[in-house]
C-alpha cells in the first residue's frame, strides 16, 4: 500500500495489523494512506471528497468547521474513502497510539465499503474511482468557469446541488431517456393470444397493422431524480449545464451509502478497531494505553457519566450493537447483516429493547416554547426517531409530476409519505433555483399546516392557494 | 473519526496542501455574495454601523451568513429526537439547542447560522450609495483653477532617474532581445522608459465643509451619534467631488468655539442656546481662513431647533451673510419627535432663507434610519439648487 508522509514506526506496524485484520476474516481493496495537515483534513470532512467542484456554500460550511473546530468542539482523526483501491486520509497531528487505532479503523470502514450491498453498488456503477472522478468534476467546472463565466456556473450549481438529494437510487447512474413513445397496448402480454388468433384471420389482421404510436407523457411516470429529469428535460439547457447536473448527481449516488449506513458503518469501523487493538500483542505498552484512551474519547454517549444528552453519538450507538450482535449471534451473521443492511432496517431489527434500556436511549419531544420532554418508552417509535433523518436520502419526497404544453415544470411533494407540509421560504427558493436552469416556471404542489393542498411558486409575492383538483 | 473537545498538539505538514484551501476560496466567494446582497440594502445596512472619526477607510458591518436553501419538512409542533442518559418517561430537562438537534439532512449538513463582521471600504459604499440613491454630483460654484497641476502623460527616453518606469523598460529590453541574438545585453540606455510630466490645468477641487453643532443641554448623547453619522456621509459626499476637503468643526450653546474632529463629537456644554454666536464664528473662520473666490464652502448645522427667540433678528443676519459665501448650506434638525418637525426657531430661520432665494434646505431626522433620506434630501437640493 502506498502511503506518504507517515512515520516510519507506523509504516513498519501496518503490515501487522494488516495481518491481524486478514485474520480475522476482513476483506477489503488495498488503501492508499497519507498524512495531511489539519486544514486539509477539514476540507475534506466539509467537501465530503478530497478534491470537489467549487461552490460557495462549502465555504459556508467550512468557516462553520473551522469556527466550531477552534473553539475546541471537534477534531478529526481520519477520513476514509471506498474505491479501488481506497484512500484514508490522516491527521498529521495524530499520534503513533492515535494512528494504530485509527488504521485498525480505516480498514473496519475498507472491509464495510466493499461487502456492504448498497456501497457495492454505487461503487460499481461509479466505477471504484469517486475520488478521481469528483476531481475531473472539479475540474470540469472550473474549465466552465473560466470558458462561461462564475455567475453562470454558479447558478448552475446553486439548482444542483441544492437537488443533490433528489436522485433515484433504485435506479442505476447511467439511465436511458424516456421511451418517446408509448408502448401500444397490443404489445401487452395478455395482447398476446389475440395478435395469435388475428394472426390466424388474414381478415381481422389487416386490421390491426399499422398501430397508431402516441407520444408518450414527460415524465411517464412521478420523477423522483430530479437531477436527471432536468439534466434531459429542461426546455433549453445547454450542454455544459447538463454536464454540471450530471457530476452533482453522479456524486449524489456516492454520497447515498455514506449517509443511508452511517451508524452501521462507524460501528462497523470502531468494533474492529477495539478489537484489532486488543489483539495487537506487538504495541508498545504506552501506546496500546493511548489508544484505549482514545477509543474510549470517540466511542462513548455525548454526555459521559450520570449526565442526559439530547443526541446519541452514532459511533457509540453502532458500536454498541455490533458488539451486541457479535456477542448473541456470531460473526457469520454479523458479516451477513454488514452485507445486507443500511441504517433504516439495522435499526429497525438488531436495537432491541433490551440493549436499548442498557444504552439509557430515550425518546424525547422538544414543542416550540423550548421545553424538552422525555416521552414514554415504545421501542417502534425510538426506532423511527433514530432512522427518521435516514428516509428518502433525508430530503422531502418531491417528483417531478408533470410539464405543461407552455413548459411550466409542475413539482410534486408527497406530503402523505412524509406526514407534513414543505418549509415554504426554503422551498420559493430552491424553486427560484431550480427556474433559472430549466427557464419556464416551476411550482411545487404541496399542503399548508392545514392539510389544504396549494401550489407554491418562485415568486416572491403570497401564493394564491388555490385547491388542486 | 472524530472526536469531541480536543486538547492534543497539532503538527503540519508544510507542503503543496496549502496550495488547495479550497475552503477559504469558496469562503471568500461567499463573502462576495454577502457584499451584492448587503450592497442591495446598503442604507439600512450602515446607518447604525459605528462611523468612526478621523481616517476612517473601511467599515464594518454585521450580516448573517448566506443559506443555500434545499426543501426541507415544515418544522413539526414537536421536535421528537433520541437522547441518551438516565432519564425517565415523563422529565422535563432543560433547552433543546444543547445537543445538535434532531431533524432531516444528516451529518455534516449544518449550514451554521454564525454573525459575522465584513469590512467595507468607504469609498466603495460611497459610490454605491450614490448611484443607489441615484445622487447627482455636485457643482463647483468657483470656476477653473488658476494654478496648474503636474500629471504624468506619456513617456520619454531621456529623465530623471526617479521617473524611470522599470516595467515600460523591461518589455522594451523584452522586445528587443527578442529580435536580437540570444546573447545580447540584457539592458541598453535605448530600453529606458521614463515617465514625463505635463502642466495641465486642473477644474477647482478646493472645498471647506462647515459642521456647526449646537451643544447646550438639550442636546443629547444619541442627537449627537446622530449628528455624527450625518456628517461622516456628507463628508464622504463631498470627497467625491472635491480632490481637496477642508472640514471646520464648530460648536456652540451662548459662545462658540473650534475644535478638532475627534473632541468635537465629545464636546457637550451647558446653559442656553445662542445661534447667531456659532454662525458668527463660522463666518469669521471663512473671512480668515477660506476665501470664497478659491473655495467652495459648504455649511452644515445641527441642532435640536431651539434658539432664544431674542436671537432671532442676529441669527438671520448672520445666515444672510454667510449664504452669500457659501455654495449651500444645510440645516439639520435633530427630533426626538415627528411632530413639530423644522417649526422650531431654527427652522424658520433656515426657511426664510431658502423663501428668500438662497441655497439652503432644511431635514428634520429622529432615528438612524432618516440620514439617509436626509443625505439624498441635501445633496439631490444642493445639485438642483
Amino acid at each position: 500500500m502506498p502511503t506518504a508522509h507517515v512515520s516510519k514506526q507506523w509504516r513498519e506496524l501496518l503490515p501487522r495489523i494488516e495481518e491481524l485484520a486478514a485474520r480475522a476474516g476482513l476483506q477489503y481493496n488495498p488503501v492508499d494512506f497519507e498524512a495531511v495537515p489539519e486544514t486539509f483534513m477539514m476540507e475534506i470532512a466539509v467537501y465530503g471528497l478530497p478534491v470537489r467542484m467549487p461552490h460557495w456554500s462549502f465555504g459556508v460550511r467550512y468557516i462553520s468547521q473551522l469556527i466550531q473546530h477552534r473553539m475546541g468542539h471537534s477534531r478529526l482523526f481520519e477520513v476514509v474513502f471506498p474505491g479501488n483501491p481506497g484512500h484514508a486520509y490522516l491527521a498529521a497531528g495524530n499520534s503513533l497510539a492515535e494512528n494504530m487505532l485509527v488504521t485498525a479503523h480505516v480498514l473496519g470502514h475498507a472491509d464495510f465499503s466493499r461487502n456492504n450491498m448498497l456501497f457495492h453498488n454505487s461503487q460499481q456503477q461509479v466505477g471504484d474511482h469517486i475520488v478521481e472522478q469528483a476531481a475531473s468534476h472539479a475540474r470540469q467546472i472550473t474549465m466552465a468557469v473560466e470558458e462561461h463565466g462564475l455567475q453562470r456556473v454558479e447558478l448552475v450549481l446553486d439548482a444542483a446541488l441544492a437537488l443533490e438529494q433528489h436522485i433515484d437510487v433504485d435506479r442505476r447512474v447511467q439511465r436511458e431517456r424516456y421511451p418517446e413513445y408509448e408502448v401500444p397496448d397490443e404489445e401487452l402480454p395478455d395482447g398476446a393470444f389475440s395478435r395469435r388468433f388475428a394472426s390466424l384471420n388474414p381478415d381481422s389482421a389487416a386490421r390491426e397493422s399499422g398501430p397508431k404510436l402516441k407520444r408518450a407523457a414527460i415524465p411517464p411516470h412521478p420523477e423522483r431524480d430530479l437531477l436527471w429529469f432536468i439534466a434531459n428535460y429542461a426546455p433549453e439547457l445547454e450542454g455544459w449545464e447538463r454536464d454540471i447536473f450530471l457530476a452533482v448527481r453522479e456524486e449524489s449516488f456516492y454520497f447515498h451509502p455514506v449517509h443511508a449506513t452511517q451508524i452501521m458503518n462507524e460501528g462497523w469501523a470502531s468494533y474492529w478497531h477495539a478489537r484489532l487493538l486488543r489483539e495487537a500483542d506487538f504495541l508498545p505498552q504506552g501506546a496500546y494505553v493511548d489508544a484505549i484512551k482514545c477509543h474510549s474519547d470517540v466511542v462513548r454517549p455525548i454526555a459521559g457519566g450520570d449526565k442526559v444528552a439530547l443526541g446519541i453519538n452514532p459511533y457509540h450507538l453502532g458500536f454498541s450493537m455490533w458488539e451486541d450482535i457479535v456477542e448473541r449471534e456470531g460473526m457469520d451473521a454479523a458479516r451477513r447483516i454488514m452485507h445486507e443492511d443500511d441504517d433504516v432496517s439495522f435499526v429497525h431489527n438488531h436495537l432491541n429493547a433490551e440493549l436499548a434500556a442498557k444504552l439509557q436511549l430515550f425518546r424525547f419531544g422538544a414543542d416550540s416554547s423550548g421545553s424538552v420532554k422525555v416521552l414514554k418508552t415504545d421501542l417502534d417509535a425510538l426506532h423511527e426517531v433514530i432512522v427518521g433523518p435516514k428516509y428518502n436520502f433525508g430530503a422531502p419526497s418531491v417528483s417531478a409530476s408533470h410539464v405543461r404544453v407552455d413548459g411550466t415544470l409542475e413539482l410534486a411533494h408527497d406530503y402523505k409519505v412524509d406526514g407534513r407540509g414543505i418549509d415554504v421560504e426554503r422551498a420559493r427558493k430552491v424553486l427560484g433555483y431550480i427556474e433559472r436552469v430549466w427557464r419556464r416556471p416551476v411550482i411545487l404542489h404541496t399542503v399548508d399546516p392545514h392539510g389544504a393542498a396549494f401550489e407554491l411558486s418562485a415568486a416572491a409575492a403570497p401564493a394564491t392557494a388555490s385547491v388542486r383538483s | 473519526m472524530s472526536k469531541d473537545e480536543s486538547t492534543s498538539s497539532r503538527a503540519t505538514v508544510a507542503g503543496w496542501y496549502d496550495l488547495f484551501s479550497r475552503g477559504a476560496r469558496d469562503w471568500l466567494r461567499h463573502n462576495d455574495k454577502v457584499r451584492e446582497a448587503v450592497r442591495e440594502h446598503l442604507p439600512e445596512a450602515i446607518a447604525g454601523g459605528d462611523v468612526l472619526s478621523g481616517g476612517t477607510k473601511t467599515i464594518r458591518v454585521p450580516v448573517r451568513m448566506l443559506e443555500h436553501y434545499h426543501f426541507r419538512l415544515r418544522a413539526p409542533e414537536e421536535q421528537q429526537g433520541v437522547g441518551q442518559g438516565a432519564a425517565k418517561p415523563g422529565d422535563i430537562l432543560g433547552q433543546p439547542g444543547a445537543a445538535p438537534a434532531p431533524g432531516k439532512g444528516g451529518g455534516g449538513r449544518n449550514d451554521g447560522g454564525f454573525e459575522f463582521l465584513l469590512e467595507f471600504k468607504v469609498d466603495d459604499i460611497v459610490d454605491w450609495l450614490w448611484e443607489e440613491m441615484k445622487l447627482p454630483n455636485l457643482r463647483a460654484r468657483t470656476g477653473r483653477a488658476e494654478e496648474a497641476d503636474w500629471i504624468r502623460e506619456g513617456w520619454d527616453r531621456r529623465g530623471a532617474r526617479s521617473r524611470l518606469d522599470r516595467r515600460r523598460s523591461m518589455r522594451e529590453s523584452i522586445k528587443r532581445r527578442e529580435v536580437q541574438s540570444a546573447d545580447s545585453p540584457r539592458f541598453t540606455d535605448d530600453d529606458l522608459r521614463f515617465r514625463q510630466l505635463t502642466k495641465r490645468e486642473q477644474p477647482a477641487t478646493q472645498a471647506v465643509v462647515f459642521f456647526l453643532m449646537d451643544v447646550s443641554a438639550s442636546m443629547s448623547d444619541r442627537d449627537r451619534q446622530l449628528a455624527k453619522s450625518f456628517f461622516f456621509w456628507a463628508v464622504q459626499g463631498l470627497r467625491r467631488q472635491y480632490r481637496y476637503l477642508d472640514t471646520v468643526f464648530v460648536a456652540h450653546t451662548t459662545e462658540a468655539w473650534e475644535f478638532n474632529e475627534e473632541e468635537f463629537f465629545k464636546v457637550s456644554g451647558s446653559g442656553g442656546t445662542v445661534t447667531s454666536s456659532g454662525l458668527k464664528k463660522v463666518r469669521e473662520i471663512i473671512g480668515a481662513r477660506f476665501d470664497p473666490s478659491r473655495y467652495n464652502v459648504y455649511l452644515f448645522y445641527a441642532s435640536d431647533g431651539d434658539n432664544a427667540s431674542s436671537d432671532h433678528a442676529d441669527a438671520g443676519a448672520e445666515l444672510e451673510e454667510i449664504a452669500t459665501l457659501a455654495n449651500y448650506t444645510g440645516y439639520l434638525e435633530i427630533s426626538t419627535t415627528s411632530q413639530g418637525r423644522l417649526n422650531s426657531e431654527c427652522g424658520s430661520l433656515f426657511k426664510a432663507l431658502a423663501d428668500g432665494g438662497k441655497p439652503a434646505a432644511s431635514f428634520a431626522i429622529s432615528r438612524f434610519e432618516d440620514i439617509w433620506d436626509a443625505v439624498r434630501h441635501f445633496f439631490q437640493h444642493q445639485a438642483a439648487g
